[in-house]
């Protein structure tokens, strides 16, 4: 196989030679699976940074969803091409993780090239998901989000329910909802993106109870689900009830639920905050409320965790490119540029200097709602059941969950047997995958 | 013969004999530490009540899906034969679809059928029907089945229209001297005559329903809800490339390629003989 | 021809209308939504007649979006795309043709065994077999090659199982009539049975043209620069269901500038490749 890999790399720098005619220039690739505007995002970034220094070209390269790039990431390393840096989607993480041969923190990567590197300056509740117990930053988040509650205000006028003040508990949430249903404002009251990530992490998180034992999963690789723990059950089983003559609407597992708000036949909504920009441009008369919590739970709302990417540095490349990788996220981590991302995708800003200035520029002002993610993820600091989860198989745990709850929501079981089922299989899933 | 030869061993025996080796290991997604477990895979893949459902999935789709996109094309096709006047113009209607991208056919039957946005879903929900292929299997599975069909019609139609004029006009006219009926002469004369268009395209429908259908459930379910319409296909993807099991998922194809290959000998070992060569 | 009766003709149309309501109706509607604003999209139902927004959106996809895409203009996705459906039709048809002009006419030690190891691989779609053919790409240096993007596409048996059902028709007695007239193998091939196959290379042409142009996961993962991606890539680097907005009218627009070049060549294409078919019948 070495040699194999010798050819490729001939190969593969032929082809790069032959696609630059600046030679002295290092070219450092960006594997990322941003589409629409958050794509514009990503060229407009980049080119700002080719033109702000000449050592370097950073050549970003779309890959498909979020799963599909973190696929291409592995065939490439696996076939010896990986890419410099690569974007990886929240639940993706600990699969990175696991991989310590081949990735390299990205504390490594900035302090190993001599650069000043203070770890401080970043919104502490972001990165500490994306270090190792002992602090080690391992990848540098991109885009971060929040999960928070959109409201539509002409339907909570018509259904004579209070446009200025959305519900804050998930009780409150059931009766409006069944309001605006009784009422005829709406056809549905309630419908949610994500119930995986806003239902079961955030809602565990929100409410300062355990997802998961070993702290959710950031303390140690073996780790059993907790979440048929009752306060999940009960919520859950008013979701299924609610669903049983429509008030609550079920869109899909990932954010399809979206277009039945965007189409007004749901007055209440959650979803990611990184999914405004859609809402914004529906012309609809939206309102912005925090994540509701269960007004049973002691400790909420605590803090939320984030969803999002994060962009991850593979191993054995030269200290050139990782000198150029370095200098990226050092532009990336500027005040102007995070303001910008910020500003214009909805994701949160991961320096404090940047949520600073954009608090400053008067932009939460104007633009009422848009700071509730950042005060939700760092209005506390986090407790042990709230600093995000962390499996080698999430992405397969949550498949687990969201067959259940589909099963749940048709009326093929209850709560307690679908959270059950879930632990029960989850739990089976999780061994199975530290065994390889 | 050499250069298929020499293509299919590179590009296609090559990565398979990977794919064997793969289904024998255990492996972390990044290759960074494996282990040889011989059969182990295939044992619990084959016990894995997911996986039997997934064959069931399977069956379903692919047998209702060549069935739909044939009944429909031939149908069709008799139908534009009798139809002299706008021959031309009807075929060229009806080709359309064969040129649309799998994943983008998924997406255009989303866009029009998606509980949300799609606006024939909002037709069937004023009707009064209570359409939700993301909570109702069955739905969910008529849903995939008329997208995939749907795709399929126009090539099955070409086929028939070209079988059907092939049919000697002298054969069918002596017949109707005979007497025989309309539906008589169908059955008796044309049908028949079109046994090796059916043939091929029996073959040619099975082998998309089961696999060139990817795209399609990716778009329109994602083999949910619950694991409904989780095709054998989808799940060596699932498996492999989203869940980064990958000695479950090669041991999957490997089981794939066996049934491929058993069907293959079955076909043509029964089916061909009894179909007519003119 | 055999006299029929009119109502039995109305019922023919009616079916056909019928179908063709069934058939072309996505297309179609694909077409209206592309001339809608977002807004309209966004709230069905969607009128049944197409918008004002025509040359509005057409124009912003065509001249405007370009940074939606990676840069990469649309003229050079369409070029990539063409590239890549004439490489594996051509490619295919004549590899397949010659393998099973071998596999039909010639008899020679392990033919049978060659046709399996040709035939099994009909079955199996690159999905499945993905993850070692790119390694094998990677090995072979052929990310970002035209040739990658067509090659792995050419190693599959369709074609070749047709053009082996079609030779199987081909009667005896003209083969031993060449073979007394003293042609050659090749002058038999070349004089004889390439233009009886005329026909089926037209059709399968087209047929491989569509199957080049719609694939979707493999020059996903054998392209890593943007400026080798195809229009279906493209495509769906616009629709998104995650966190950022998507453009329907923009992706409806884009849907038609990828639905419509093969359309047209099926299209233009089927009369003599169907009237082609029904000839060699004769």
């Amino acid at each position: 196989m070495k040699f194999f890999g010798f050819a490729a790399g001939v190969a593969a720098s032929l082809t790069l030679l032959s696609t630059t005619s600046a030679f002295a220039v290092t070219q450092i690739s960006w594997w990322h699976a941003m589409t629409g505007a958050n794509a514009e995002v990503v060229d407009k970034i980049s080119k700002d940074f080719n033109a702000s220094q000449s050592d370097y070209e950073l050549v970003p390269v779309f890959k498909g969803t979020y799963p599909e790039t973190l696929n291409a990431g592995i065939a490439a390393f696996r076939a010896g091409q990986a890419p410099d840096i690569l974007q990886v989607f929240d639940v993706g993480t600990g699969v990175m993780m696991a991989a310590e041969g081949a990735i390299k923190p990205v504390a490594e990567v900035m302090t190993g090239v001599a650069m000043s590197f203070d770890k401080s300056q970043y919104l502490p509740g972001i990165v500490g998901y994306y270090s190792k117990p002992d602090g080690t930053m391992l990848s540098f988040p991109y885009n971060s989000s929040s999960p928070i509650l959109y409201y539509n205000k002409d339907i909570f006028q018509k259904a004579g329910l209070d446009v200025n003040n959305p519900p804050k508990t998930w009780n409150e949430v059931w009766e409006a909802a069944k309001k605006i249903k009784t009422s005829g404002a709406a056809p549905c009251g309630y419908t949610s993106t994500w119930l995986t990530w806003i239902h079961l992490e955030n809602f565990a998180a929100w409410n300062d109870v355990s997802w998961a034992t070993q702290q959710n999963g950031l303390a140690g690789g073996d780790v059993e689900l907790k979440i048929n723990a009752p306060i999940f059950v009960n919520h859950f089983q008013a979701l299924a009830d609610l669903a049983k003559d429509g008030t609550f609407k079920y869109g899909g597992r990932t954010s399809e639920a979206k277009q039945i708000f965007l189409a007004g036949e749901c007055g209440i909504f959650t979803e990611s905050s990184g999914g405004l920009g859609d809402i914004v441009k529906s012309g609809m008369n939206y309102g912005i409320g925090q994540l509701p919590y269960d007004s049973d739970a002691k400790g909420a709302p605590q803090n939320t965790t984030p969803g999002g990417a994060s962009l991850w540095v593979f191993g054995d490349k030269s200290d050139e490119q990782y000198k150029g990788v370095a200098a990226f996220f050092a532009y990336l981590s500027k005040t102007d540029v995070q303001e910008y991302l910020h500003q214009k995708s909805g994701y949160l800003p991961v320096t404090l200097a940047a949520y600073e200035a954009t608090k400053k520029s008067g932009f939460y002002d104007k633009n009422p709602g848009r700071e509730t993610p950042v005060l939700q993820m760092t209005g506390k600091a986090p407790t042990d059941n709230s600093k995000g989860v962390r499996l080698p198989n999430l992405p397969q745990v949550r498949d687990i969950q969201n067959e259940e709850f589909e099963k749940m929501l048709a009326g093929q079981q209850t709560a307690q047997q679908a959270l059950d089922n879930a632990v029960t299989r989850g739990n089976a899933a999780i061994k199975e995958a530290l065994e390889n | 013969m050499a250069p298929q030869l020499a293509i299919t061993l590179v590009f296609f025996y090559w990565p398979a004999g990977q794919a064997l080796y793969q289904s024998m290991l255990r492996q972390d997604p990044f290759g960074l530490r494996s282990r040889f477990v011989w059969f182990a895979n295939f044992r619990k893949v084959l016990a894995d009540p997911a996986y039997l459902n997934s064959i069931q999935v399977t069956v379903v789709f692919s047998l209702a899906t060549a069935i739909v996109a044939m009944c429909v094309a031939l149908l069709l096709a008799v139908m534009a034969e009798k139809a002299v006047r706008g021959k031309g113009l009807y075929r060229t209607l009806l080709i359309w679809p064969y040129a649309v991208a799998p994943a983008i056919a998924g997406m255009l039957w989303l866009f029009l059928f998606n509980p949300s946005i799609g606006s024939l879903a909002y037709l069937l929900r004023s009707l009064g029907i209570a359409w939700d292929p993301l909570l109702n299997g069955t739905h969910a599975m008529i849903l995939l089945v008329s997208a995939a069909a749907w795709k399929q019609i126009s090539y099955n139609f070409l086929f028939f229209v070209a079988g059907l004029q092939a049919v000697p006009k002298t054969l069918i006219e002596a017949a109707a001297m005979d007497g025989a009926g309309e539906t008589k002469r169908f059955w008796t004369i044309v049908f028949p005559l079109l046994a090796p268009t059916t043939f091929f395209l029996l073959v040619v429908n099975t082998v998309y329903a089961l696999f060139d259908t990817f795209g399609i459930v990716h778009a329109v379910t994602g083999g949910g809800p619950g694991k409904t319409t989780e095709t054998l296909v989808y799940k060596v993807y699932n498996d492999g490339f989203v869940n980064l099991i990958l000695g479950d998922s090669a041991a999957q194809s490997v089981i794939l390629m066996a049934i491929v290959i058993a069907l293959t000998a079955i076909q043509f070992r029964y089916v061909e003989r009894k179909v007519h060569y003119g | 021809m055999i006299g029929q009766s009119p109502l039995r003709t109305v019922i023919a149309h009616a079916v056909l209308i019928l179908g063709i309501l069934i058939v072309a109706f996505p297309i179609y509607y694909t077409f209206v939504a592309s001339t809608h604003t977002l807004q309209t999209i966004l709230r069905p139902p969607l009128p049944l007649l197409p918008g004002g927004q025509l040359w509005n959106n057409y124009s912003e996809a065509l001249f405007g979006g370009i940074g939606r895409i990676g840069g990469v203009s649309v003229g050079q996705l369409l070029l990539n795309t063409t590239i890549m459906a004439l490489g594996v039709a051509v490619g295919k048809i004549c590899i397949s043709i010659l393998s099973a002009y071998a596999i039909v006419f010639f008899r020679f030690p392990l033919r049978m065994t060659f046709f399996w190891l040709i035939f099994i691989t009909l079955m199996l779609p690159v999905e499945v077999r993905i993850l070692p053919t790119y390694k094998v790409m990677v090995d072979l240096g052929m990310i970002d090659t035209y040739a990658g993007l067509i090659i792995p596409l050419i190693a599959s048996a369709t074609a070749t199982l047709l053009f082996r059902q079609f030779f199987m028709t081909i009667p005896g007695e003209l083969v031993e009539a060449a073979r007394v007239d003293g042609a050659g193998p090749w002058r038999f091939f070349f004089d004889i049975l390439l233009p009886l196959s005329r026909t089926n290379i037209a059709a399968l042409f087209v047929i491989l043209f569509i199957y080049g142009w719609t694939q979707y996961l493999w020059p996903l993962l054998v392209t890593n620069s943007n400026d080798m991606n195809t229009i279906v890539i493209a495509l769906k680097k616009m629709v998104s269901f995650a966190d950022a907005d998507t453009e329907w009218h923009l992706v409806m627009v884009t849907a038609m500038l990828a639905i419509v070049p093969p359309i047209l060549v099926v299209a233009l294409m089927q009369r003599w490749f169907v009237r082609g078919l029904v000839e060699s019948e004769k």
